[in-house]
């Protein structure tokens, strides 16, 4: 219960922080696009299901495309990590997912190292998967790789940020 | 059936995820025709709503700055009301004289200053001009007024933003001309009937003379610039008790659509002047 409380109220801040803050921050560059929604796939407790998993990615994409009024495009991009996510899980920890319990994947609970992969790894998958969507539409192949190195160090940047000020470590029964 | 039902069961999350990211490709690829449906609506009410939100709380950060833009905005528009503000026309073209005080460099004689024609008539018998040009624009009484065609009059009177031209058109107007070719000295002035018709006095009849020549300002003028048409000789009448022609003249401007004035001023105006004091004090 209280994992879906807190998991609820951390959906609002940061769909908030994504559409009234970082979207109107004035860009930098056009390559340079912050994208830090999709944390909430990656902070969601080991053991939710996966197919909750992937509703919640969907839910999570619909609701960003709704203020960025592109429907679709980060939905398919947050539906993509949701469904990824429990493989490279599985690929970087030796436990099974029904082990854990409530626990969140975050650099206590999984060691730094592999939550570094795994962050790194899920945050090129979504921008690159975004980005080519945007490709696909419009744009050149030197369009989609300067925007996916420009968009992914500022999302690696705000995920460092906010795990330096966010103190998320679980508590330990 | 059994085994659709293992397949489905083992492969329900691939299923689901590849129905999940249908639907958003859908979305995705068909936005142009999305705008109608009922997600769109749905979605717009809801994200129009949480902006309206948001967006009071910005205005009231920002209050102090928007107030500070509307006042500026505010003191623009207040100074741009038609009762408040008159353009007067500053701007300047030399045009460079043949006038010269050595063989190499060139003296400026006459400025000539645009402005723009706010009221004319021509039916009257002292017809005036009045010009959107003033003394704080740099006109001063007794300057030259030249159109594009040809002289149009005198300054006889300014304001700070205005002028008033004495225009050929008017009883009292007097100005030296020349024949073009031939060069006799005349006095154009006007007789109040034809707008269009002035009449040039004095030029001897040992000038050959005919209909259709140009009549310019005379050189000797301090005022108006040497060799502006005036207008073309229309007809010519010997006066039968002195030496001189009566002549009509067609004025090259149009006095009925006069838009647009150059007022010229004669730098060496004051030059001239002391010189003529200096001589007749002597």
């Amino acid at each position: 219960m209280r994992y879906i409380i807190q998991n609820s109220i951390r959906f609002f801040i940061i769909i908030f922080i994504q559409v009234f803050i970082l979207s109107k921050i004035p860009p930098l560059h056009q390559f340079i696009v912050p994208y830090f929604y999709f944390a909430l796939i990656l902070w969601i407790p080991f053991k939710t299901s996966r197919a909750a998993l992937l509703f919640y990615g969907f839910v999570v994409g619909m609701m960003v495309d709704m203020f960025y009024k592109t429907p679709g495009l980060h939905t398919a991009s947050a539906v993509l990590i949701a469904y990824m996510r429990p493989y490279v899980i599985n690929l970087l920890l030796p436990k099974e997912v029904t082990e854990w319990g409530d626990e969140e994947p975050n650099r206590f609970s999984m060691g730094a190292l592999p939550y570094s992969t795994y962050v790194l790894f899920l945050t090129i998958l979504h921008n690159g998967y975004l980005i080519l969507l945007e490709w696909i539409q419009f744009g050149s192949f030197l369009y989609f790789l300067g925007k996916l190195i420009g968009t992914s160090v500022i999302s690696l940047l705000l995920m460092l940020i906010a795990e330096l000020f966010v103190h998320r470590k679980t508590r330990t029964r | 059936m059994r085994n659709v039902f293992l397949f489905l069961k083992r492969y329900s999350v691939l299923i689901f995820f590849l129905l999940l990211q249908g639907i958003a490709l859908y979305m995705l690829f068909t936005y142009n025709k999305f705008h109608n449906t009922i997600y769109t609506i749905f979605s717009s009410e809801l994200s129009g709503k949480v902006f309206d939100r948001v967006n009071n709380v910005e205005e009231y950060l920002s209050l102090k700055k928007e107030n500070q833009s509307l006042r500026l905005q505010n003191a623009a528009l207040l100074s741009r009301l038609p009762s408040g503000l008159i353009v007067a026309d500053s701007t300047f073209s030399f045009v460079i004289d043949t006038l010269r005080n050595d063989s190499i460099s060139v003296v400026r004689q006459f400025e000539y200053m645009p402005a723009k024609v706010l009221s004319n008539s021509v039916f009257l018998q002292k017809n005036y001009i009045m010009l959107h040009r003033g003394s704080d624009q740099g006109v001063l009484s007794n300057m030259a007024v030249v159109g594009p065609d040809g002289i149009i009059g005198t300054v006889v009177g300014t304001s700070k933003n205005m002028s008033i031209v004495m225009s050929l058109l008017h009883r009292q107007s007097k100005l030296i001309a020349v024949m073009k070719k031939g060069s006799g000295l005349g006095e154009v002035s006007w007789d109040g009937k034809d707008p269009a018709i002035l009449s040039l006095n004095k030029i001897p009849k040992t000038v050959n003379v005919k209909k259709g020549d140009t009549v310019i300002t005379s050189p000797y003028s301090d005022r108006f610039p040497p060799g502006v048409p005036i207008g073309y000789v229309e007809e010519v009448d010997q006066d039968q008790e002195t030496n001189t022609y009566i002549l009509k003249v067609r004025t090259s401007t149009n006095f009925h659509s006069i838009q647009h004035a150059y007022v010229v001023k004669n730098i060496l105006e004051e030059e001239m002047q002391e010189l003529k004091r200096k001589l007749i004090k002597e």
